[in-house]
């Protein structure tokens, strides 16, 4: 089906292939080969969107990636959307559905346009000055209604259903654009054998050159496309290079490290996308970068224009030579630079109709300038365009000459129709890459760019990006550079015919006939920031760039300023007197183009977000209907309701039975260190509070270990097996770190001791068996063990064998019961725990998970480190002076509790509070106050830690932290809450068994 | 983003270290003689220098060996690698 605006012949589309597409719910028509964009001109179609603030109608400005206006999204099933895509990169399939962003009710209706009459009332840093007050109103109404009208895309309600992958590359020579500056250095760099990778955004190699007049350009006698062919075929033959296509480098890191986006499904019809992996994220580490990203062409910035239908002179061009499409019937260019003239050519050859050229140049005298006056197509030199009418489609525009200095318009005003605008203010090198890998850019005051200056890393840049124009240049320099670079000595013959340039010059803001404050000059289109607002932002005293930039928010978008911020700088330096090289540029940050979260994630997702420690008793747990706790990385049993109980009811049935009875839980978690070697015992003095040297073979301690600051870090139960062997438990999620910390102590500061240590917390199931009968059970358990006090005391460790199994029994106790720690070889921890579950049956032996060992220990007032400590707290504090060695020379974090500020007598201390009504419980975390005030603020003196209903007292007992605690005791102090006040009184931290007879009951 | 040179396993990523500040602060051999502003010097004070700094690495996911390197912090670039209790080459 034929289009409107497609030509009748040419353009790198396949005709053959017609394909449908949706676009805003209408069926549209275009080719194989075509972009949204160019299906769209074809069909006449340039309003595409709605500016973000003032809701103007916008059309397609560019043929890349540095497009602001066609922004889409693209509709795929029900919840499934990808917001903020550009029309110019969108590859048409068949299926593709997609609408407008950030209009409604409609594109072409838009209310929100009503912005746009309102426009002198919303100037720069609107938002700033405007929804500051009174502060009741924001979260109502303001946000409310900025919410609703900002933002552009929607996006996706349901999962990603895609496959996204990661992929680690390395290379001698990475090749960033396959332009034809990246073509030449890929051919250069594959004459020194070197292992290439080439990549390129674009779906075809050959960059501008594929749309540049055949009849003015050649290589080798060669037409551009013709070379391009030759030289990919060339290319694809050799071995030693890898090529890219839709592939973009979103972020340049230090040491050559870059990543890049590959998009391999996106273009390809719905059906071909299942089951295969839509885009992989490369992380690729080169020996050597060579950068050819080209340049981007500028647009010019006059009043009013953005309207639909003002494009960039080199996408114009693009359109009708890469897709066989005119934008426009009636066409007018506007530039300052010869290269807009072979667009005028390109597009009259075409056959259509180019009006006339506005050039603000007094003359030139370049081939193509020259070719344009013979086809008699009208130059107004010295003149500039003004103004431009028409809402959604430009009609007209006013084009008036320029005074000598250009800084003002002068004679009469020339009204010319057109339909179709083409703009050119010359090409900006995209150093965006170069400077995000830390280059330093310098500035052209002739040609008005900046450039690569001086970089850190092993890279150079060529062609266009470097500041090089003209394709013979380009193509020379890509050779030289790249020869010089990898150190070869082979050259090549290029023969390049290119056209005879003129000069380029330079206005940053065009002049107009009207007063200041009356233009709308758009200077970024997105976030329809104008040169007013540059004016104003300066006027109110902003002069860094990059301040300029965030409060008129020019170069913000999704586009990220590749259109804009030219021209915003060029405006300020221009108005400030300051040189542009001193002004420098806002900092380019990664990504260069948007990238997707799925890509970033690749394969992590789901089950693979994360790793999960399972114990060797996990699997009882889960048939044993356990609820699972995450601690760490490890799912911890929880607790195990029965029938229809709840958390509450299964935690106070496990509590009253591991008392009353006999519990069991699986410890296996806890970190296991092995520590052996001659001066075993000195290292743990070092590293404990507490004295070591005299612990007895056989025998169990608990220690306490602190921070260098003297704060609580981890604590455990350590036994020694024999002379210079010990085990050192932690805590679930301190093992890791803890053990890092003792590896660090040793290898760094105490390199003189003899010790080994060894993580052993996955080779041992941990199974703790605690309540009155638990030494029946154990019994029954093990063999040739002998139970009684005397010669297996409390903390104390015996070897003994279950079967013809070994294991490791400690008679240590975190509950206050009599409780034994049966350790086994990880395989044979589950029949184990089996063996005790069928042993203690007949004494009621009850499975009790974390939360139940919480609310246990709790009741005997033992801290948890990370609930009742958060790193702030001494063992002082924690009223545990007992354990940290007056007689001890030194250990870490001695020092520091004599320091003025720990030794604070009203520093936050440990104390157990109980609340007046027994069966109030408190919330952990709640603050704790002296004095009860009618409204917040109150003076906080304290939180609560921990709090639980305790089955075995029968009452509400909680922990916390409170200032001057220790000489509270027996206090009323208060918990506010929303609705209520909560009495407590200061209470001893031990509320069960303060004689600690129950551990040898 | 670095390389890093491990002393006992070569050019790895450095996602597979971990950072462990300054290098060569010596641990007070009598921590009880020194008074709370000389403590304080040792356990909080530390230079965050710009350019060239002695710092501490461990491979920790490789070998768990510590080891010093000397770091540009302007540019990252790390000059050389060392083991525990050597010298940096100048």
């Amino acid at each position: 089906m034929t289009s409107k605006y497609r030509l009748s012949s040419g353009g790198q589309i396949n005709r053959s292939e017609s394909i449908s597409f949706k676009f805003n719910g209408k069926t549209f028509y275009g080719y194989k080969g075509d972009t949204l964009a160019s299906a769209l001109l074809a069909n006449g179609i340039h309003l595409v969107g709605r500016s973000f603030k003032y809701h103007r109608p916008r059309g397609i400005l560019t043929s890349g990636v540095e497009e602001p206006n066609a922004l889409v999204q693209i509709i795929k099933d029900k919840g499934k959307t990808d917001p903020n895509l550009r029309a110019t990169q969108i590859e048409i399939y068949e299926g593709l559905n997609a609408t407008s962003q950030n209009s409604w009710p409609s594109v072409n209706f838009d209310l929100g346009s009503i912005n746009n009459l309102f426009s002198p009332i919303i100037p720069a840093g609107f938002y700033y000055k405007t929804f500051m007050w009174p502060a009741s109103l924001w979260k109502n109404v303001y946000e409310y209604f900025i919410r609703k009208a900002a933002g552009l895309g929607k996006s996706p309600t349901k999962k990603d259903p895609d496959i996204y992958d990661h992929c680690y590359y390395h290379c001698e020579v990475l090749i960033v654009g396959a332009g034809p500056a990246g073509l030449v250095a890929a051919k250069t760099a594959l004459k020194a054998g070197k292992k290439v990778l080439l990549v390129d955004e674009r779906p075809n190699f050959g960059g501008n050159l594929n749309f540049s007049n055949k009849d003015y350009n050649k290589i080798n006698e060669l037409d551009p496309l013709e070379w391009i062919k030759k030289t990919c075929l060339e290319l694809q033959k050799n071995k030693n290079i890898k090529l890219l296509s839709r592939t973009s480098v979103a972020a340049y890191h230090n040491y050559n490290y870059l990543i890049m986006m590959q998009n391999l499904t996106d273009h390809l019809p719905d059906k071909d996308k299942k089951e295969k992996i839509r885009q992989r994220l490369w992380k690729v580490r080169a020996k050597k970068v060579i950068l050819a990203t080209g340049s981007i062409e500028r647009p010019m910035i006059f009043d009013c224009n953005d309207r639909p239908g003002i494009m960039l002179s080199s996408a114009v061009r693009k359109y009708a030579n890469t897709y066989g499409v005119k934008c426009g019937n009636n066409i007018s260019i506007f530039t300052n630079n010869d290269d807009a003239y072979e667009t005028a050519i390109t597009l009259h050859n075409k056959g259509v109709k180019v009006k006339s050229v506005i050039d603000i140049r007094e003359k030139s005298d370049g081939t193509l300038t020259n070719k344009c006056r013979e086809l008699g197509i009208k130059i107004y030199w010295k003149s500039a365009v003004i103004y431009t009418e028409g809402y959604k489609k430009i009609t007209k525009i006013h084009v008036m000459r320029l005074s000598k200095d250009n800084t003002n318009v002068v004679g009469n005003k020339l009204k010319i129709d057109c339909d179709l605008l083409c703009v050119s203010g010359g090409y900006t090198p995209a150093v965006h890459l170069f400077t995000q890998s830390g280059g330093k850019l310098d500035y052209n005051e002739k040609k008005h760019y900046f450039f690569p200056k001086k970089n850190t890393l092993s890279q150079i840049s060529v062609g266009s990006c470097n500041g090089t124009f003209g394709l013979k240049k380009i193509i020379l320099e890509a050779q030289e550079k790249t020869r010089e670079f990898l150190s070869i000595s082979e050259t090549e013959q290029f023969n390049v015919l290119e056209p005879e340039g003129g000069v380029f010059e330079n206005i940053w803001l065009i002049p107009s006939n009207k007063i200041s404050g009356k233009t709308k000059s758009f200077v970024d289109y997105q976030n329809d920031s104008t040169a007013n607002d540059i004016k104003l932002a300066l006027r109110e005293g902003f002069k860094s760039i990059e301040h300029v930039k965030r409060y008129t928010t020019t170069g913000m978008a999704t586009d990220q300023g590749k259109i804009a911020n030219m021209h915003a700088l060029g405006i300020v330096s221009e108005i400030t007197n300051t040189k542009l090289g001193e002004l420098g540029t806002t900092t380019f940050r990664p990504p260069y183009s948007p990238i997707t979260f799925g890509a970033l994630v690749g394969r992590n997702v789901g089950q693979f977000f994360d790793i999960t420690r399972k114990t060797p008793i996990h699997d009882w747990h889960e048939k044993n209907n356990a609820k699972f706790e995450d601690v760490g990385q490890w799912k911890r049993a929880w607790y195990y309701p029965k029938d229809k109980e709840n958390m509450y009811d299964a935690v106070q049935r496990e509590s009253k039975a591991a008392r009353e009875c006999a519990g069991i839980l699986d410890a296996s978690t806890l970190g296991k260190i092995d520590i052996q070697g001659r001066d075993a015992s000195e290292f743990l003095n070092r590293v404990y509070t507490n004295a070591w040297s005299k612990l007895a073979i056989g025998k169990c301690r608990y220690g306490l270990m602190l921070n260098e600051d003297g704060m609580v870090y981890d604590d455990g139960v350590t036994t020694r097996l024999s002379e210079n062997h010990y085990v050192m438990t932690t805590t679930t999620g301190g093992a890791a770190t803890v053990m890092g910390k003792l590896e660090d102590f040793l290898q760094t500061e105490w390199p003189e001791l003899k010790v080994y240590l060894t993580t052993v917390t996955d080779h041992f199931a941990t199974v703790s068996v605690c309540g009155p009968h638990s030494k029946k059970i154990l019994e029954k358990v093990t063999q040739n063990i002998d139970y009684s006090d005397t010669s297996f005391p409390h903390m104390s460790f015996t070897n003994g064998l279950i079967d013809k199994i070994k294991c490791r029994v400690m008679r240590i106790s975190f509950t206050g019961e009599l409780s034994y720690e049966i350790n086994v070889q990880a395989n044979y921890g589950q029949s184990v725990w089996e063996k005790c579950m069928a042993a203690g049956k007949e004494f009621g032996i009850t499975p009790y998970g974390t939360e139940a060992m919480h609310l246990l220990r709790a009741e005997k007032g033992f801290i948890i480190v990370g609930q009742e400590t958060d790193g702030t707290v001494t063992p002082v504090d924690l009223q545990m002076d007992w354990i940290v060695s007056k007689k001890k020379y030194d250990f870490i974090g001695k020092r520091s509790l004599y320091r003025s500020d720990t030794m604070r007598e009203d520093r936050k201390q440990y104390v157990g509070l109980l609340t007046n009504d027994p069966k109030e419980i408190l919330e952990e975390g709640a603050q704790i106050v002296a004095e009860v005030k009618n409204k917040p603020p109150m003076n906080m003196i304290g939180h609560v830690t921990s709090s639980y209903y305790s089955p075995n007292l029968k009452k509400s007992i909680a922990l916390a932290v409170v200032k001057n605690g220790k000489k509270l005791k027996g206090k009323k102090l208060y918990v506010p809450m929303q609705n209520k006040t909560i009495e407590v009184i200061v209470s001893d931290t031990i509320f069960l068994d303060k004689e600690g007879k129950r551990l040898n009951a | 983003m670095f390389i890093i040179k491990c002393p006992y396993c070569g050019e790895r990523d450095h996602s597979e270290f971990s950072y462990g500040g300054e290098a060569h602060l010596v641990r007070p051999k009598q921590p009880t003689e020194l008074s709370d502003d000389q403590w304080a010097e040792y356990l909080f004070m530390r230079k965050n220098i710009k350019g060239l700094q002695y710092e501490r690495w461990n491979h920790s996911h490789g070998c768990r060996r510590w080891f010093n390197a000397a770091r540009d912090t302007s540019n990252d670039k790390i000059h050389s690698v060392y083991k525990i209790g050597e010298k940096p080459n100048k």
